[in-house]
């Protein structure tokens, strides 16, 4: 059966609400399903619930581009695309059934297929957002090339809902692959895993993920039948499960029972030193690890190799979720905040502590 | 082209011009070469345009900074004497990016032309803006690797150029454009600051600032230097011409071809004036019969284009193509493309000036819009030719015009903004891969609401609160909107009412 997506258009009720907040400056904590609550720092104020901002805009499957009301459940989209042999490049992850739209760009994370395809900012095509001042101003558009004005759409996107509320967002699709399969191989070390995956990702091969795990490399190959085939001789290895999905979601061993949750996020091939249980995803630019007392120490070590740490739960007032920038990127930070929403009302601290 | 929008200057305004010309020439000769600050009048001509030659201005002088501190010092001073900057790489914008501030400097990055590292572990290369684009995947093609984006230009627009217009290129469709193609960025702010925008990491963390830059026309500072992101030369790559006696039949078995969940490599449609034209230039076999044909290319492992090319085949006969031909070798494929990337120039030989339209549309209202650029093709009794980044959407009609003809390029310029206003009123956009530089500011304010252009300008003051980089270009004022509407806008009606605004 067809999958049913609720049309509801509420962007009078928020534009009310957000010009009364504006006006006594007043916060307020931009909530889609809830399933990434845990992502970024603590908010305050009173929460603007836009989950029921829904429906579907525009989707012709032929344009390869969908329009969405940013309260569209992530679950329902994805069916719909699958309807039509097609789904999201960057295999966002859900972490619930309620996960919206919105959710997913504000976030702005991707799932395994990253390293290969591409990043959410990649697919994102335009947005319909109200400002902070309760104006609806549109960014980009529905077509696939557009030059037209600053690329103010990908801004959005791990925004943490701190420069608007998304009322429709235009996406890029891509087909699904006629076929998928997963090998293993061993590598007994990180570095071992990391030389040999960046080593295959230079040769033409139909590569879509990879991750490793105490000494176990998995790869996924995603193509044509005969692309597929003919590469699983070029590779050799072990045919194995499908672990992608929970991989993405979080549910594979590895992650169960964490409370505190690290992601490190480095140049792939960078060699990063670690007496510790790790996971490693996208080539060895992302790299998972249990929290613990020393995540400052890391955090100094990510950004001495130009990268990043951020407790993806767990965080705190004195353990901040993201890595603060460099002051001058900081200052833009603000200013651009400061652009977008005047009287600091959306989702204070979420991003950056003071932003 | 020949005509020239070009000032001219009164005698008593040229000697204040010369003045602050040497004078500045000296602020500059402090820290760079006496031979990198062009101020003699013969060079600075060389500058007075890019691709858009329709337009020229004489710059106040030209500086050829070598390093990154020495960009930095030409900035800050041009900050502090608000002086107006214009970054120019190779000079090939189509639409005037690079065009030149009568009382400001041109920052020309040719001098900075150096690929600084090459990893092949990793895959990326680090290069100067200077760099030429395809001079990329040359350096890296013993590795096996290359650099996707390639604008037909590709042989001279530097990287610094295609970051500043976001550019694209026939294969864009499958492996994107330039903002999906680059991992980080070097930026020196318009107060001189020096900033790194991205991470290799592929998990950016804060607003995406390197996205913001990528074709922000030269406007949110001066880029001087760029990771780039390389990808393993597919192990084949084929070509398949489509012919058809109808555009609209080629239009539509591109959607077919896309439904059946096939990415072409690139796809890209010509119609009879293009093909005639083109196939005069360079020979490349066009049947100079057809109303339309596909050039359509599938890349991959073998097995899997031998594959494709099946599909693609059966997709285009069903479609209703008269034939198709599969080009038989390298050489034939090489062939195949070369009438498309000479498109431009051979449009050239057939007629004294042409003007390159770059809206964008969605691709199932191409019929309505090829009809309408017919019916304004012979409204203005200026003849049009269409070459088409068919995949995405991207139009590149050709009008056809001689400047020497009084008033002939006016009537272009308005023919021009009458088809850009018809991609909007189509739910597309003014400029695929461009840019809006001087040519299309006006077309902005039809694009854009006043309160979205605000926006625009206030995200411009984050970087440049004294507006000295590029200014004029990419972003209209308000005053600038009320002139074109007023000229534009008939009866308080926008153009085509009939058709509903997306």
């Amino acid at each position: 059966m067809a999958v049913k997506i609720v049309e509801q258009d509420l962007h009078e009720e928020f534009q009310a609400t957000i010009r009364e907040a504006a006006a006594n400056a007043k916060p307020l904590q931009i909530i889609g399903g809830g399933s990434k609550a845990f992502y970024g720092n603590a908010s305050e104020g009173e929460a603007l619930d836009v989950s029921g901002h829904s429906g579907v805009i525009d989707y012709d499957p032929a344009e390869l581009v969908i329009t969405l009301r940013a309260g569209c459940k992530l679950k329902d989209v994805e069916t719909l695309l699958a309807e039509h042999n097609q789904m999201f490049g960057f295999e966002p992850p859900l972490f619930s059934d309620q996960a919206t739209i919105g959710g997913m760009i504000a976030s702005g994370l991707s799932g395994p297929r990253r390293a290969f395809s591409g990043a959410v900012r990649d697919f994102i095509l335009g947005v319909k957002i109200l400002d902070g001042r309760g104006d609806v101003l549109n960014f980009g558009g529905r077509v696939i090339k557009n030059v037209a004005g600053f690329d103010l759409s990908r801004l959005m996107v791990g925004a943490m809902g701190t420069l608007g509320v998304l009322l429709e967002v235009s996406l890029r699709v891509i087909p699904k692959f006629e076929t998928e399969a997963t090998l293993s191989f061993v590598h007994e070390t990180a570095e071992d895993h990391i030389q040999w995956i960046n080593e295959l990702g230079g040769r033409p091969l139909p590569l879509s993920a990879s991750m490793w795990h105490k000494g176990q490399s998995l790869i996924r190959l995603s193509g044509s039948e005969r692309g597929v085939s003919s590469a699983i001789e070029k590779l050799g290895g072990e045919s194995s499960d499908a672990v992608w999905e929970q991989l993405k979601e979080q549910n594979y061993p590895f992650f169960k029972g964490q409370t505190s949750l690290m992601r490190i996020s480095l140049p792939p091939t960078t060699h990063f030193q670690l007496n510790r249980d790790q996971l490693i995803e996208w080539g060895g630019a992302q790299r998972w690890l249990q929290g613990g007392s020393d995540m400052e120490v890391l955090r100094g070590r990510a950004s001495h190799f130009h990268g990043s740490l951020c407790i993806f739960r767990g965080s705190s007032e004195t353990h901040p979720a993201f890595q603060a920038p460099d002051d001058a990127v900081l200052s833009l930070h603000r200013s651009l905040k400061s652009k977008f929403d005047p009287a600091r009302i959306f989702n204070r601290d979420r991003l950056y502590l003071g932003l | 082209m020949t005509a020239s929008k070009k000032q001219q200057e009164d005698p008593l305004a040229a000697d204040k011009m010369l003045d602050k010309r040497n004078k500045l020439a000296d602020l500059f000769r402090r820290f760079l070469n006496r031979e990198s600050v062009i101020d003699q009048t013969t060079s600075l001509a060389a500058y007075e345009c890019d691709g858009l030659s329709a337009y020229r201005q004489t710059p106040l002088l030209v500086v050829l900074p070598d390093t990154i501190e020495q960009v930095q010092q030409v900035v800050t001073l041009c900050h502090e004497h608000r002086i107006p900057i214009v970054s120019r790489g190779a000079g090939t914008s189509l639409s005037g990016g690079a065009l030149p501030h009568e009382d400001g400097i041109v920052l020309s990055l040719a001098k900075m032309n150096r690929i600084l590292n090459i990893d092949q572990l990793s895959r990326t290369v680090v290069v100067e803006p200077g760099v030429r684009n395809l001079a990329v995947s040359e350096a890296v093609q013993h590795l096996g690797l290359y650099y996707a984006p390639d604008p037909s230009s590709q042989i001279a627009c530097s990287i610094g150029g295609n970051v500043a217009e976001n550019a694209g290129g026939v294969h864009c469709l499958k492996y994107g454009l330039t903002v999906h193609n680059i991992l980080g960025a070097k930026l020196v702010m318009p107060n001189g600051e020096l900033v790194i925008l991205g991470q290799q990491s592929l998990q950016s963390q804060g607003y995406d600032l390197l996205a913001l830059v990528i074709g922000s026309e030269g406007m949110l500072g001066v880029v001087v230097e760029v990771t780039l992101k390389l990808l393993p030369i597919p192990e084949c790559a084929r070509v398949l011409m489509g012919v058809f006696d109808d555009v609209e039949k080629a239009g539509n078995s591109v959607a077919e071809i896309i439904a059946k969940g096939i990415i072409p490599a690139g796809i890209e449609l010509m119609d009879n004036p293009a093909i005639r034209a083109a196939e005069d230039f360079v020979k490349a076999g066009y049947p100079i019969e057809a109303e339309a044909i596909l050039i359509c290319e599938l890349d991959g492992t073998e097995e899997e284009v031998e594959a494709q090319i099946t599909r693609v085949e059966a997709v285009m006969k069903a479609a209703g193509a008269n034939e198709t031909r599969l080009a038989k070798d390298e050489a034939e494929r090489l062939l195949f493309w070369s009438g498309r990337k000479a498109a431009f120039p051979a449009v050239g030989r057939i007629s004294p000036d042409y003007y390159c339209i770059d809206g964008t549309i969605p691709r199932k209202t191409l019929g309505v819009v090829l009809n309408e650029i017919r019916r304004l093709s012979e409204e203005y009794k200026l003849p049009i030719a269409n070459v088409f980044h068919a995949g995405d959407g991207n139009l590149h009609p050709l009008i056809l015009y001689d400047a020497n003809n009084e008033g002939e390029l006016e009537k272009t310029e308005e023919l021009g903004s009458k088809i850009l206003q018809l991609c909007i009123a189509q739910g597309g956009t003014i400029t695929g891969e461009h840019g809006v530089g001087v040519e299309k500011i006006g077309e902005m304010c039809v694009q854009f609401s006043e309160l979205e252009l605000n926006q625009f300008h206030a995200i411009r003051d984050s970087f440049d609160s004294n507006r000295i980089m590029n200014p004029g270009k990419g972003i209209p004022t308000l005053a600038r909107c009320a002139e074109f509407n007023a000229m534009h806008v008939h009866n308080g009606e926008l153009p085509f009412p009939e058709l509903e605004r997306l």
